[in-house]
């Protein structure tokens, strides 16, 4: 009898919850439906059509580039120099913020300059890079390495200064060498606030890349939306503009997903598992 | 140990002012067009900037960015707060928040030319259009982080919805509010810049890249220096509000250590 009973609620209550939409859909619908809004508002010309090209026809654009081997050869000048940049400012921003992290001298000493160096605004010194190294790749790997160093080197400074200091005499009191106390114990513990600047650091790169080919021309997808503009070809303007952040959507998912592996064992993780 | 204090607090003044001394003495023979010694920069600095150039340039790029980062902020709490209160509007808006935050920002400027044209709307709008990302996800953070029971209290006492909004949520989400906005203020000057590059007709970022153009090496310099000057100052500004509006917070962590 009991059984008989609860089957049906069981039925019922499984039932109630197909009707809701699931989490993950929830925000695909969304898309969809921020999608479809703008396509009926620029259809019944509620925006300017000369402005606002129907979205169905943005993306027929973006589909058709996806097509076309110079948009990856955009693609690629884009990504080529996001990665010298963000790779030259991970070696220099980790080397020089472990050495400096790791001596209160040097840290003083240092302290003010960072400070003063560290808010100056990169895009100050498009100047000076196209005097120094003209408009092509080098002027797009310097600003990056310049604006992306400052997130890496300030979090690994902070990262070993961070260091338990128990930890670090339990080492001490084991025997542990300086290398060695560095290697295994102050290394480890930084490796959150590093992973953090590295993450700051790729989205830097990228808006300096870009910014580069933008304003000086530089080839690349940044230099090619300007065309597009100029052009007065707005539905490739658009797709590109899309294309670009859905690049940068993805090395953001990129890093969010390496740094979640690398850092399952750390709190901060844990606690962001157990609370989704 | 106070004399290792004081070593360190030497070295923290003496070094940035030998750092200054080394580039002055390293330039003042410079003959290199590129890099004009450092006395000439700073001629050229006090005849561009004091005060010959503020009101033309200095002023109106002032005024851009403060609107812009105003009305950031205007925007993103708000919408944070209601994002950070709503799981289901969380959930539904987080793919078109990934994305638009994603976008390089000055992948919008063009698109901010095309809709609206070279003028100051579009150059505030940029501004307002990356300033408000950061702002947003700590907004909603901050209301996600606020202490449950905290909530559950008030709400207990007959606790309306808006005094628990105002009195409870807003000030606990506060010092994460204010990490956003630390943010996006950096943001804000360097998306003030780019636009001003781009599309502009006076301010600090048309002066430079103007004065690169010309070949005005020197002008160029001071132009960097006051760009540079700018943020240092904005940031110190920012701390000395934030330290202000956030004492009841910092004194109460201080005193629960």
């Amino acid at each position: 009898m009991a059984a008989a009973t609860t089957a049906p609620l069981m039925a019922q209550r499984t039932g109630r919850r197909r009707l809701r939409v699931p989490h993950a859909l929830q925000g695909v619908l969304a898309v969809l439906a921020v999608l479809a809004l703008l396509e009926l508002v620029t259809a019944i010309g509620f925006l300017p059509q000369r402005h606002f090209p129907l979205v169905s026809d943005d993306f027929r654009a973006l589909v058709e580039q996806l097509g076309d081997g110079g948009f990856w050869t955009q693609v690629g000048q884009t990504l080529e120099g996001w990665a010298i940049g963000f790779g030259l400012a991970s070696v220099i921003g980790i080397a020089l913020g472990i050495v400096i992290g790791s001596s209160e001298a040097l840290h003083s000493a240092t302290r003010v300059i960072v400070e003063f160096l560290r808010p100056i605004p990169s895009v100050a010194l498009i100047p000076l890079a196209v005097l120094i190294y003209g408009t092509g790749l080098q002027s797009k790997v310097f600003l990056a390495t310049f604006a992306a160093t400052w997130p890496v080197l300030v979090q690994a400074i902070y990262g070993v200064r961070d260091v338990d200091p128990v930890a670090m005499d339990t080492a001490r009191a084991f025997g542990f060498g300086r290398l060695a106390r560095m290697r295994s114990v102050a290394l480890p513990s930084s490796v959150p606030y590093v992973v953090t600047g590295l993450r700051i650091a790729s989205a830097t790169a990228l808006i300096l890349v870009v910014t580069a080919e933008l304003v000086i021309g530089a080839p690349g997808l940044g230099q090619a939306i300007n065309v597009a503009r100029s052009g007065g070809d707005f539905e490739l303007m658009y797709a590109l503009i899309i294309a670009t952040g859905l690049l940068g959507w993805g090395l953001n998912t990129v890093f969010v997903t390496i740094e979640r592996r690398l850092l399952r064992w750390h709190p901060s993780q844990r606690l962001a598992e157990a609370g989704r | 140990m106070t004399a290792r204090r004081a070593f360190l607090l030497g070295l923290e003044v003496l070094v940035p002012i030998a750092v200054v001394a080394l580039w002055a003495a390293w330039s003042a023979s410079s003959t290199s067009f590129y890099f004009p010694p450092l006395s000439k920069i700073l001629t050229t600095f006090k005849d561009t900037w004091l005060f010959d150039r503020v009101g033309s340039d200095v002023v109106p790029s002032l005024l851009r960015l403060l609107a812009g980062y105003a009305l950031a902020t205007a925007i993103a709490v708000p919408v944070g707060l209601a994002l950070g209160l709503s799981p289901a509007a969380r959930r539904a808006s987080a793919p078109i928040v990934e994305f638009l935050r994603a976008i390089p920002p000055p992948a919008l400027i063009p698109f901010g030319i095309v809709v609206m044209g070279v003028g100051n709307t579009m150059k505030v709008f940029i501004i307002v259009a990356v300033c408000v990302w950061p702002v947003l996800l700590n907004t909603v953070d901050g209301v996600r982080g606020v202490d449950a029971q905290l909530i559950e209290t008030s709400r207990a006492y007959g606790i309306g919805m808006r005094d628990r909004l105002s009195s409870v949520i807003l000030p606990a989400a506060l010092p994460q509010i204010f990490a956003g906005m630390r943010t996006a203020l950096s943001l804000a000057v360097i998306l003030m810049v780019i636009s001003e590059m781009v599309a502009s007709t006076n301010g600090i970022g048309y002066f430079v890249l103007e004065s690169q153009r010309t070949f005005a090496i020197p002008e160029m310099w001071s132009g960097i220096v006051l760009l540079g000057l700018l943020g240092y100052v904005l940031n110190l500004i920012f701390g000395v509000v934030e330290a202000r509006v956030l004492r009841w917070h910092r004194g109460a962590r201080s005193a629960a250590r």
